[in-house]
């Protein structure tokens, strides 16, 4: 993976460029230290470091907006993030940038439910915003693995999924309304309260745009009622093609389950030895859950599981209690950090046609043979997105090139069958040159020219998301 | 002009010297624009229909109804209820798919499944300077790139000309019931928050005539379990309902006046429908849960100074058709169709 040549005018005007940042804002929140700064050197996607310049952490959006006008005017590139727990690499600096953090701003400002919203600024955790809602029966819906710990604002900035996004859509399909910086220093508020925009749908085109086109620092989610009870029921099969079928009739039947889960026998098994959840020894196993009354989930589950008798199950297994979900589930949840007990992986993202989930399976057999890297599948198998992980050790010399060159041949494969190359991480840098694989020059150009709206100069989060080809006469 | 392919469609907007009033099936356009007519009619066809992936793709001259009928027979539909305006606006007319995406027309079930936006998952259009663009895709979940997928819709054909649209489906509801409850307007917002708040999934929330009516929809046990609870909650009854009616605003179809679309905060409905009387309004049908308010009012009035916050939107009438935005958003949003659109001949002027 290649980044840009930092810019030796930049690094030359470090001292310059720190103390201008200590004059905008408090002395607390800008950071220069080379030892503290190495704590932002990388985010999830931790193969790839490099420390910034400085790192600022505003506690409002003034202070944000101070920090992005003085950098504008100084010319310096700046780097949005959240909690750092990008997959792609969306939060990785580059030598010349400014890291912007959000975690400082993490409060509730309102909690409307009549009007079911509410608006947090946006460094608040993802779990957190269904915290602060829970004691009265609500919750927020978009649910990523790293709930824990993401925020509000890397959400917005990759469109974050989750398991149960079958149901209840994505973050774009949860947010109503953001305040947002742009990188010259301006305040604007996009969307609100109501339901649609009055002209262009601005706020779903920031959503998804990986902190390229302006920084979040206040965002009202919409929040649901919560059921009033939900049930997942497990089902192992003998092959993926099998499972997959039962998952189409399941879809075709008029079910629509909250989340359908897909692991293969190599992350089944990981995942049995690292949590003993209970999971059979199979090829494929799926995890269905339904929500809703004890009786509605009663009558959900008799339709999936008549279909998946059909089918001939190695085993089939409702939960018939609150320990059993969580069991059910428990395996599944830890699926990567099991994985990662055996060797260190790379974890993919793609998105396929459901449809083409048999054929795709056995691409990614073949390539596992012909690279000679092992691969563990576990996906959101309703809405088809992949999450292969590719097994490789990192402490011997090439083989994160041999698994970085096998991920892209996957991800190629994805595209090939009509799918995409990213389903809910983000293209960040791990994914950007493989951009020319699903799109023309001129698709480039146009969500090109939407950065150009909004950065004219290029200086927020440079050198994501596009080809370095692409974007390297913008950049300069 | 009526192109028969995407490719002829590029060749005439790339070597137009002239601008062009877009056409689907002519049942929704509003505002006001210049230009040779230029029909997408011509572009017709399912190009993709996957039940097992709940997906389709089709031509964006591929009428409404004949998608809905495809749909129907697999016992699928696209979960964000379109509206149809022929009856309101008193003409005929084959409404296409390319028309429902490029004015984001969704109706009641928007509070529950999202709007048209939220369900396009793919576009194919072509720019102001001819050139064949695509974003978004076939599947569900998608984060390659900016989402201009939802830019596009609602765009009314001011940033492109649409060719192809993709969407995730949802299978179609088993059963439906209705709960009514007899009250006044100034409560009804109150009640359908009640409703909202409840576990038991409101599909549809409407207000009209003193009566405030919510739709449950699902497998048949389901909703009758759920109507009975909410009936219970709210001390209403189960009754039928129209929502076709309620979706088509068929209410003010052949009554004079003009219509409005005014979208406000949930809450707000009961207040900003009592302002908007007093400037004159006759009639108002709350949709939304309250955020949504269809108004009849005399031709001519200008209900926006009525707001205080919240935008309208002219359906029916020959005044301004949308809401002056705030200067930083009309900026951006200048400034992209600067980008989509260099000569400014698709559409010109039509959302102001």
């Amino acid at each position: 993976m290649q980044m840009p040549t930092p810019s030796i005018d930049i690094l030359a005007r470090k001292a310059e460029i720190v103390a201008r940042l200590r004059q905008a804002l408090p002395a607390s929140a800008v950071i220069d230290d080379p030892f503290e700064t190495k704590a932002y050197e990388c985010d999830a996607l931790s193969a790839y470091r490099c420390p910034p310049l400085a790192v600022v952490l505003p506690a409002s959006t003034e202070e944000t907006a101070a920090a992005l006008k003085a950098c504008h005017d100084m010319g310096v590139p700046v780097v949005p993030r959240g909690s750092g727990t990008s997959l792609a690499g969306g939060a990785l600096p580059t030598e010349d940038s400014v890291i912007l953090g959000v975690a400082r701003l993490n409060q509730v400002l309102e909690t409307d439910y009549d009007n079911r919203f509410i608006t947090v600024q946006s460094g608040r955790t993802n779990l957190s915003v269904t915290g602060a809602v829970e004691q009265d029966g609500y919750f927020y819906a978009p649910d990523p693995s790293s709930q824990l710990a993401c925020a509000i604002a890397g959400n917005i900035a990759m469109n974050s999924g989750g398991a149960h996004c079958l149901k209840y859509g994505v973050t774009t399909n949860n947010l109503l309304g953001v305040k947002m910086v742009t990188m010259e220093g301006e305040t604007i508020d996009i969307g609100g309260a109501h339901l649609d925009s009055a002209g262009y749908d601005l706020l779903g085109l920031i959503c998804g745009s990986e902190g390229q086109l302006g920084v979040v620092t206040e965002a009202t989610l919409r929040i649901l009622a919560k059921p009033e009870g939900a049930r997942p029921v497990l089902i192992g099969f003998e092959s993926n093609e099998v499972a997959g079928a039962c998952v189409s009739d399941i879809i075709r039947a008029g079910v629509l389950p909250v989340a359908i889960e897909f692991m293969d026998r190599p992350v089944i098994r990981a995942a049995e030895n690292f949590t003993h959840a209970g999971y059979p020894d199979v090829e494929a196993l799926l995890i269905i859950e339904v929500e809703g009354s004890k009786a509605e989930i009663t009558e959900q589950l008799e339709k999936i599981t008549s279909i998946a008798k059909q089918h001939n199950p190695v085993e089939l297994r409702e939960s018939q209690s609150t320990e059993e979900s969580a069991n059910i589930w428990k395996g599944r949840k830890a699926a990567f950090g099991a994985m990662g007990q055996i060797n260190d992986y790379m974890c993919l993202d793609g998105t396929i046609p459901v449809s083409k989930l048999p054929e795709t399976l056995r691409g990614i057999t073949a390539l596992s043979k012909q690279y000679g890297l092992d691969v563990g599948n576990v996906f959101h198998a309703g809405d088809g997105n992949m999450h292969p992980l590719i097994l490789y050790d990192a402490n011997k010399p090439g083989d994160l090139e041999l698994c970085e060159a096998m991920g892209a041949d996957i991800l190629k494969l994805c595209v090939e069958v009509g799918g995409c190359l990213t389903g809910e991480h983000g293209v960040g840098v791990e994914k950007r040159e493989l951009m020319h694989s699903q799109f023309s020059a001129d698709d480039l150009d146009i969500q090109m020219a939407v950065k150009d709206v909004f950065d004219p100069k290029w200086l927020l989060n440079p050198a994501k998301v596009f080809p370095l080809d692409a974007s390297a006469g913008r950049r300069q | 002009m009526k192109p028969t392919s995407e490719a002829e469609l590029a060749g005439i907007i790339a070597e137009s010297k002239t601008s062009f009033e877009i056409i689907g099936g002519g049942t929704r356009c509003i505002g006001h624009t210049k230009g040779d007519p230029l029909h997408t009619s011509g572009l017709n066809g399912i190009s993709l229909y996957e039940p097992e992936a709940l997906t389709l793709v089709a031509k964006a001259g591929t009428p409404l109804a004949e998608i809905n009928a495809l749909l129907a027979k697999n016992g699928q539909r696209l979960p964000f209820e379109p509206y149809d305006l022929c009856a309101l606006h008193g003409h005929s007319g084959t409404s296409t798919i390319g028309g429902v995406v490029a004015t984001n027309a969704s109706g009641p079930r928007r509070i529950s499944a999202g709007a048209c936006r939220d369900s396009l998952i793919g576009v194919r259009f072509i720019d102001g300077l001819g050139r064949t663009l695509k974003n978004g895709g076939r599947v569900m979940k998608n984060v390659t790139g900016y989402d201009l997928v939802k830019l596009m819709a609602g765009s009314h054909g001011t940033l492109g000309v649409l060719t192809e649209v993709s969407f995730k489906l949802l299978p179609a509801s088993e059963a439906t019931a209705t709960v009514h409850v007899k009250e006044h307007e100034s409560t009804a917002s109150a009640t359908m928050a009640k409703a909202m708040a409840s576990p038991f999934d409101v599909s549809g929330a409407a207000h009209a005539n003193g009566a405030t009516a919510l739709r449950l929809e699902g497998l048949e046990g389901a909703v009758k379990y759920r109507s009975q609870s909410l009936a219970k909650l709210l001390n209403g009854d189960i009754a039928a309902f129209d929502w076709v009616a309620q979706r088509d605003i068929t209410a003010f179809a052949g009554l004079e006046g003009d219509v409005w679309r005014i979208s406000v905060k949930p809450s707000d409905g009961p207040t900003a429908a009592a302002a908007l009387r007093k400037h004159g309004a006759q009639e108002v049908i709350f949709d939304w849960a309250g955020g949504l308010l269809w108004v009849l009012s005399p031709q001519g009035t200008d209900l926006r100074p009525a707001l205080t916050a919240g935008h309208a939107t002219l359906i029916r009438g020959t005044g301004i058709a949308f809401h002056p935005e705030p200067a930083p958003i009309a900026a951006l949003s200048a400034a992209l169709r600067q980008k989509f659109d260099p000569r400014a001949i698709l559409n010109p002027n039509r959302m102001g």
